[in-house]
């Protein structure tokens, strides 16, 4: 018995310093991001393919709810803790920048040269001067889901332009004896992602520019945005409306529920929809003007190594950089979350760009714009005062729209400023 | 050392050692945030760099702000109607529930149970009753009669009252079961001398019940103006879409802190409106205890 003790004692000494060998030259670093069900399963799987190609580096994954997020990045990077990469939304940039939270990406591994050649074109938003600060996996954005039940009982097609969207709208749309809506032909609200198609979709597709100068001065107090925005009011506010603002509470709840014709809304809603039992969807891209001009909004998150990576942290940073920004990261990506690549040579490629699902979105992204948002929620909240002004208060479309340019601009050069 | 104490030291060492406990607790919970609080009202903080002086910046910004004064307008509105409604629909149900002896243990768990009941989860079911066709309750049953929707929630008048409604249906349970207790601590000889006097029922509430009942409304005032001083759950729950719209028409000065601090992320800018908070409250409380004092 004693003998057969002695045996275990030396064994598992030798196993623990065979650990404690292998420890030795391997580098631990850490990841973060926020928590968010999908996304953190796809990370999981990227860091296990990253760690058995790379034994000697060990990648750590912590996630906060999203609320917490930012106060812990500021608080654990200055103290010389937390994430060596981390995952910032793109609007937070700047932010990081001035804080000196991050670092550019170094230029021997991700010229810059190259990363404008091999991404899709709004990514070059992370680029200051001549290095890029930061680089997403993937990419979201807007187009048309439509219910094909009540698309084939009202005898319509799922629209490409504009004025088959209106005729497609008006024929889906029901009423009830009281003369309440009680189902309309599209979804409408600011609060949900109408600001973004309003924005960097029709006021373009209008023939304008929603903001000049970096996006640093407002433009949309124009004729193009007037007469984008009449078009979107006219959805609710018209003789015949085909839509109503709150109508079911949100939009997305509206069309879940099958009492919605239409609905334009991100590549990120896919998931839910397609967990919503007896919803039959189809997605399409968003409509364009009768001339055919397209114009599409994109988000994104993405991926920074800190201030704190140093020495071998840093190479190591690198390589993971480079990895979870590869190919077939972004495949990954797409397949577990749901979310775009961010290259077009894995979103074109002949499945991803066809895809029933996926296509819309990905053929969407060659025609994206990406607003430089100073404070999103705020710039978002001023498109629902100005719907809510005319719809509400009987305000002219003209004077509305004066109102929420300014307190823009306000919102622009404050934020510029210091 | 402490040898050489005389007993009465002795004890007073024990006192302050048991005490310091709750004391150091409050200095680092309470009074150390809300000089910090202070202290970053004066300054421009994004939570993510340096903290820069701003001396009285974010308080100009304040004062000239039109929201700020919209909202500022909305937390007394709140106050306002909430506090005489729930105070006077609350003595009402107490005044007659007191009366009855027929299922009374019953009905007085039904007025108490909206106060243990969330508030989110009942603000929740209050949104959806203030919906419109197909889906809320209340417009449902004015489209059954053939009546044209009312926009509860959409609107810049009604917003407001029908987010207030829950809140003051909530907190009435709490304030019932206060009064009941102040009403049966009325001594019963003086009902009995007024019965013997043979005077009427409106002469007993006036110069009886509600003369003695004073301490217990000054502490439901002191208390229901606090609570709608601080409304905030009820209000971003059933407008998180918007919160605090349409217009602003129902958004209190507490979801505006936590607007600028948390989806602006100005610090600086939302300490200052807590500043402002804390000294409405204060001003309030104070002029409320002095009533109080003065009985």
């Amino acid at each position: 018995m004693k003998k057969h003790f002695k045996g275990m004692v030396a064994a598992g000494l030798t196993s623990a310093t065979a650990l404690f060998a292998s420890a030795a030259n391997a580098v631990e670093i850490e990841y973060w991001q926020y928590f968010f069900d999908a996304r953190v399963t796809a990370m999981e799987q990227l860091i296990e393919n990253f760690q058995s190609a790379n034994p000697d580096i060990t990648v750590t994954m912590t996630h906060f709810p999203y609320a917490d997020y930012r106060t812990k990045v500021a608080a654990a990077i200055p103290a010389g803790e937390g994430p060596d990469v981390v995952q910032l939304f793109y609007g937070w940039l700047n932010d990081y920048v001035k804080a000196e939270l991050i670092q550019p990406l170094p230029a021997d591994t991700f010229p810059p040269s190259m990363v404008d050649e091999e991404f899709f074109p709004m990514v070059q938003a992370m680029k200051d001067g001549d290095a890029y600060w930061a680089l997403p996996t993937a990419v979201r954005s807007l187009a048309l889901f439509y219910n094909k039940r009540l698309m084939e009982e009202a005898g319509v097609e799922p629209p490409t332009n504009l004025e088959e969207f209106l005729a497609a709208a008006a024929a889906m749309t029901k009423f009830d004896g009281a003369g309440n809506i009680t189902q309309v032909g599209v979804t409408a609200g600011m609060t949900a992602q109408d600001h973004h198609w309003w924005r960097e979709g029709l006021i373009r597709q209008m023939g304008g520019e929603p903001y000049t100068n970096d996006y640093q001065t407002v433009n949309y107090n124009s004729e193009a945005g007037v007469k984008a925005l009449e078009f979107y009011t006219n959805l609710f506010e018209g003789e015949n409306p085909v839509s109503a603002i709150g109508f079911m509470d949100e939009p997305q709840a509206a069309f879940k529920a099958g009492r919605a014709g239409m609905h334009i809304d991100g590549s990120f809603r896919i998931g839910s929809l397609d967990k919503t039992r007896g919803l039959e969807w189809g997605v399409t891209e968003l409509p364009a003007t009768a001339d055919g001009t397209r114009s599409n909004y994109s988000s994104y998150w993405v991926n920074a190594i800190t201030t704190k990576a140093e020495g071998e942290k840093y190479d190591a940073s690198v390589k993971f950089m480079e990895y979870i920004t590869s190919d077939e990261a972004m495949q990954i990506w797409l397949d577990v979350v749901g979310e775009l690549p961010a290259k077009p040579s894995v979103g074109l490629t002949e499945a991803n760009a066809n895809n029933d699902v996926y296509g819309p979105f990905i053929r969407g992204l060659a025609y994206a714009n990406t607003t430089k948002f100073a404070n999103e929620s705020a710039q978002r909240q001023l498109m629902v005062e100005m719907v809510e002004r005319i719809q509400l208060q009987d305000m002219s479309v003209e004077d509305s729209i004066a109102i929420a340019a300014e307190a823009e601009q306000k919102i622009l050069d404050e934020y510029y400023s210091d | 050392m402490y040898r050489n104490l005389t007993i009465r030291q002795k004890q007073i060492v024990w006192a302050w050692s048991f005490l310091a406990l709750p004391v150091i607790f409050y200095a680092v919970i309470r009074f150390y945030p809300t000089g910090n609080a202070i202290l970053i009202s004066f300054q421009n903080w994004n939570l993510l760099g340096d903290r820069t002086w701003a001396g009285l910046e974010n308080y100009e910004k304040l004062w000239n702000d039109p929201t700020f004064w919209k909202v500022f307008q909305n937390t007394f509105v709140y106050l306002l109607i909430g506090t005489p409604f729930s105070l006077a629909l609350s003595f009402l149900i107490a005044y007659h529930l007191d009366k009855l002896r027929f299922m009374h243990g019953f009905l007085r768990i039904l007025y108490f149970l909206p106060f243990m009941t969330s508030a989110v989860a009942m603000a929740w079911v209050w949104r959806w009753f203030y919906q419109d066709v197909p889906v809320g309750l209340f417009n449902n049953i004015l489209a059954g009669f053939g009546i044209p929707q009312i926009s509860f929630l959409n609107s810049t008048t009604n917003a407001l009252p029908s987010v207030l409604a829950p809140a003051v249906w909530a907190g009435l349970g709490f304030q019932v079961i206060i009064f009941m207790a102040g009403i049966r601590a009325i001594p019963t000889s003086y009902y009995e001398a007024a019965k013997i006097d043979g005077v009427g029922w409106w002469t007993i509430l006036t110069q009886i019940t509600l003369p003695l009942l004073r301490p217990t409304i000054v502490f439901i005032v002191v208390f229901s103006s606090i609570g709608f001083l601080r409304i905030f759950d009820h209000v971003f729950n059933m407008t998180t879409n918007n919160p605090g719209g349409p217009l602003n028409s129902t958004k209190p000065l507490v979801l505006m802190i936590y607007d600028t601090a948390f989806n602006g992320f100005d610090m600086g800018y939302a300490a200052a409106q807590t500043v402002v908070l804390f000294t409405i409250l204060l001003i309030v409380s104070l002029i409320q205890l002095r009533l109080l004092r003065s009985n």
